[in-house]
């Protein structure tokens, strides 16, 4: 361990987005010390593109939205997969952790009395989501920010984790590189909190930024930590089909929250058609009640109309928008038409300016006065590393997750708005739980010299190697594997072709080659992104092969139905020696209570 | 397929630095940052530049196109003549690391020295109550992505070596989205005098003008600033009444004599 002096800190957290800095903030009041990492500069991270805003029952727009109402649809959007513990939790303490926003500095839009506004969103009864335009997640990150960096933590900026340690098998400490100039980097800490978000880089087309590798799951992974749910990932129904540079890229769900309006080729308003018949009585029977809506929801005002269809769950909709396109009744470029342009252009600008930035200076399109072209686009990972719903405490002594990179809160898919909430919610519980492990334990745990000694030879090889694989081929590959094999439909065959591309593209990372220097060096970095990405592929692909039947985001073509035996389990990750075990395991039952509040729909 | 010519300035150091020619295939719609990245993906494995979001919202990808302080996500390659050649470059008002990126960790040292948010620890419910109309002014300056473009063409910053004495654009900034919140106490106007250097700024707009979020700089968040300075420090009313009350402002306990 001659090489690197690690840096010491109670508690060590991975990843600065809205989960990372909140439990930055939460430890630090704990009176822990804390110690920051990101491999990007801080107020970066993927929570400054989240958009609609943050789902709460604050209850300000609709009196009659509770705590008890919010943990119904998100139960019944995730299909009942949630963990009920942790939806229950988020219910109760989402509304706590805006207010608490707010008293940080956050300056959301308002209501006609001066108070935070909501608006809706897909599968919530209520207008729920507090909002800034569609810029939620930037005052997000920039309030959390700000609160974090005034109470003295200490932040490691664009630093990459690559290995995490262990001693007498608890998390003590992580190993990796600073981004600038490439030297190594140790920490070790009495608690570790992974905090990196999602893994949309395993799909081609997806709405995630560059950081989302799947980096923290990977790493919980190695450490012997189980991941659960991995087979549910989101694919937002409305991403950007074209220019070709920007397909993927996020139009928010706040265009239809606004009333935007979804129709095919031949100008069908197709999603009266696609939806589920036990949710039908929630949705306008006609365009007319579907427009009183809007009109309401313009004015201010509360209606009786019912909302739109457009405003079924994301799962349901993305699942129509790629039947629509694959039926012959798609746009031009392979989307279907989302139109908002009837509204009067004043409030388009208003309520959606970033929106109309984004058309306006990337495709040519004036959403004010043309529908957006748009088609389905990855967006989430419902799962992720298996937690205990109070504490982010994962099966790892040591090891917390919280934000994307834990599962469990959204089962089989997630709702919008619910994302901003859970980074809160359980960012500050994860803080909290990691500053008390930290203070239970008496001494720093020692760094193993071999540990470190073995994750810097391991980083040092592609440089060193003569010859070997391109990083950037195997990962355009895996990429294409992933999204023609394991994306919205899936079937066994298919899983079984990528798993056998999965495991040739893991023996040729294996022997990757990069050229030139250590410092800030974007193939260098991909190698060890690309390792992880491997392991969240596989996981991915594993976990969909074992759910023999459709549920939320995971939709098998040869297992069409919902199948009641697969209705109380979850499926299972974990590493078993070299190879990677999957099996199922009883879901987290509901209590009496929550099944009646559930019941009550 | 078309193809696009590309200079990019390569190196680890200014003097040492290289224009390098790449010729990249383009599609329609293509952007700056694409054709980086196919550089990366077919040319230049280890081409160095910060990026995140490919979506103009987190500022991470700020450069320099064609001399201009430009996102590299949100510069189309058809905004410039079909067949010439486009040159990108670092931003130049900050230390090289590598290829196009910069070490911007000065921006960060100088938002820590800003007095956070400070409100009334026991405002009733009530007072946390606004009309839409009355925080739009604040909202767009929070609507800043901290891409550090206007730090970088700000001539103040760029071309004299004022790092210790000028805040530059996006702090201020930032400093009057504290001061004109609704519900802040805090008063930043000693250290925008002194420490933030308020009155190096000599009004020439171009912040606002590089600004991708549009936000009006200069005449929204600067000018207002360096008009409650110019109120509290240089009216000759005040500056009487400090005379006789020993220091203190209209509204405060006189200074303690000494």
């Amino acid at each position: 361990m001659a090489e690197v002096e690690p840096r010491s800190h109670d508690v060590l957290i991975i990843g600065a987005g809205g989960a990372g800095l909140r439990a930055a903030i939460a430890a630090s009041e704990a009176g822990a010390s804390v110690g920051l990492v990101c491999k990007s500069l801080l107020g970066k991270a993927h929570t400054v593109m989240a958009e609609g805003g943050i789902a709460a029952a604050l209850a300000h727009v609709a009196e009659r939205d509770s705590w008890q109402v919010h943990f119904r649809d998100t139960m019944v959007g995730g299909k009942l997969l949630n963990d009920p513990r942790m939806a229950e939790i988020h219910a109760r303490e989402a509304p706590q952790r805006v207010r608490e926003l707010e008293r940080w500095g956050a300056v959301f839009d308002r209501t006609r009395d001066g108070r935070i506004l909501q608006r809706p969103f897909g599968g919530h009864t209520h207008p729920r989501l507090a909002h800034v335009g569609d810029r939620t997640g930037l005052e997000m990150i920039r309030t959390l920010q700000d609160r974090a960096v005034a109470t003295g933590i200490a932040v490691y900026q664009e630093c990459t984790i690559t290995h995490l340690t262990t001693t007498d098998g608890r998390v003590s400490g992580a190993i990796g590189y600073w981004r600038a100039d490439g030297r190594p980097a140790a920490f070790q800490a009495k608690a570790v909190v992974l905090a990196t978000g999602g893994i949309g880089r395993i799909y081609e087309v997806t709405s995630n930024s560059w950081e989302y590798s799947g980096d923290g799951h990977a790493l919980a992974y190695l450490a012997g930590a189980e991941l659960i749910d991995m087979e549910f990932v989101q694919f937002h129904p409305t991403g950007m089909v074209w220019p070709p540079g920007v397909r993927g890229l996020l139009v928010t769900e706040a265009v239809r929250g606004e009333g935007g309006i979804l129709r095919n080729r031949l100008g069908e308003r197709f999603m009266w058609k696609y939806l589920p018949d036990a949710r039908r009585h929630e949705y306008a029977e006609t365009d007319d009640e579907a427009m009183r809506w809007v009109e309401a929801l313009t004015e201010g005002r509360q209606t009786d109309a019912r909302q739109p269809p457009e405003l079924s769950t994301r799962d349901n909709v993305s699942r129509a928008i790629y039947t629509e396109v694959k039926e012959g009744r798609g746009s031009p470029h392979g989307g279907v038409f989302l139109d908002i342009s009837y509204l009067p252009p004043d409030r388009v600008r208003r309520k959606l300016p970033s929106m109309y930035d984004q058309f306006t200076e990337l495709a040519d399109v004036d959403i004010t006065r043309v529908p957006m072209e748009v088609g389905p686009t990855q967006h989430y990972m419902m799962g992720g590393v298996r937690v205990q719903a109070e504490t982010g405490a994962t099966t790892r002594p040591g090891l917390y997750a919280a934000g994307e990179v834990a599962g469990g809160m959204h089962g089989a898919n997630r709702l919008g708005g619910n994302s901003l909430s859970d980074l809160l919610v359980f960012g500050q519980r994860a803080g909290v739980a990691a500053a008390r492990a930290a203070g239970a334990l008496r001494a720093m745990p020692a760094l193993s010299a071999s540990q470190v000694d073995d994750a810097l030879a391991e980083l040092e090889e592609p440089l060193v190697r003569g010859a070997g694989d391109d990083p950037y081929r195997i990962h355009q590959e895996l990429k294409a594997t992933m999204q023609s094999l394991v994306g919205i439909y899936r079937t066994e065959n298919d899983l079984d072709a990528a798993l056998a591309s999965i495991a040739e593209l893991r023996r040729r990372s294996e022997g990757v080659r990069v050229d030139g220097p250590r410092a800030f060096n974007p193939g260098w970095d991909l190698v060890f992104e690309l390792r992880n990405m491997l392991i969240v592929a596989e996981a991915v692909t594993l976990s969909a092969r074992m759910r023999t039947e459709s549920r939320g985001a995971h939709s098998r073509l040869d297992h069409v139905l919902s199948d009641p035996a697969w209705e109380h389990l979850n499926v299972v990750i974990c590493p078993d020696g070299l190879a990677m075990r999957v099996e199922g395991t009883p879901a987290v039952a509901l209590t009496d209570d929550q099944r009646t509040l559930v019941n009550k729909g | 397929m078309a193809e696009t010519i590309l200079w990019v300035l390569r190196g680890s150091d200014r003097e040492s630095a290289r224009w390098i020619e790449y010729r990249v295939e383009t599609e329609e719609g293509m952007v700056v940052l694409d054709a980086l990245h196919w550089i990366q993906a077919n040319l230049a494995p280890d081409l160095a530049v910060r990026w995140n979001c490919k979506a103009a919202k987190c500022g991470s990808c700020s450069a320099e196109v064609n001399g201009r302080p430009r996102l590299l996500c949100k510069t189309r390659l058809s905004d410039f003549p079909e067949g010439e050649a486009i040159t990108v470059e670092p931003m130049r008002a900050f230390p090289l690391v590598r290829d196009l990126v910069t070490d911007v960790s000065w921006n960060y040292q100088v938002n820590a020295r800003i007095a956070p948010f400070a409100p009334p620890a026991d405002a009733p419910e009530e007072a946390w109550r606004w009309q839409q109309e009355d925080i739009e002014r604040i909202q767009e300056f929070r609507r800043c992505i901290e891409c550090f473009l206007c730090q970088d063409v700000c001539h103040v910053l760029r071309n004299h070596e004022t790092e210790n004495e000028f805040a530059g654009p996006r702090y201020l900034v930032r400093v009057a989205g504290l001061e004109m919140h609704p519900m802040d106490q805090g008063d930043r106007l000693a250290y925008l005098r002194t420490d933030a250097g308020a009155g190096y700024c000599n009004i020439t707009k171009c912040c606002t003008e590089v600004c991708p979020e549009h936000i009006r700089i200069t005449d929204n968040a600067i000018i207002p600033l360096k008009e409650r300075i110019a109120d509290r420090y240089y009216d000759p009313i005040r500056i009487a009444w400090r005379k006789l009350r020993g220091g203190s402002e209209p509204g405060e306990p006189p200074a303690p004599a000494s």
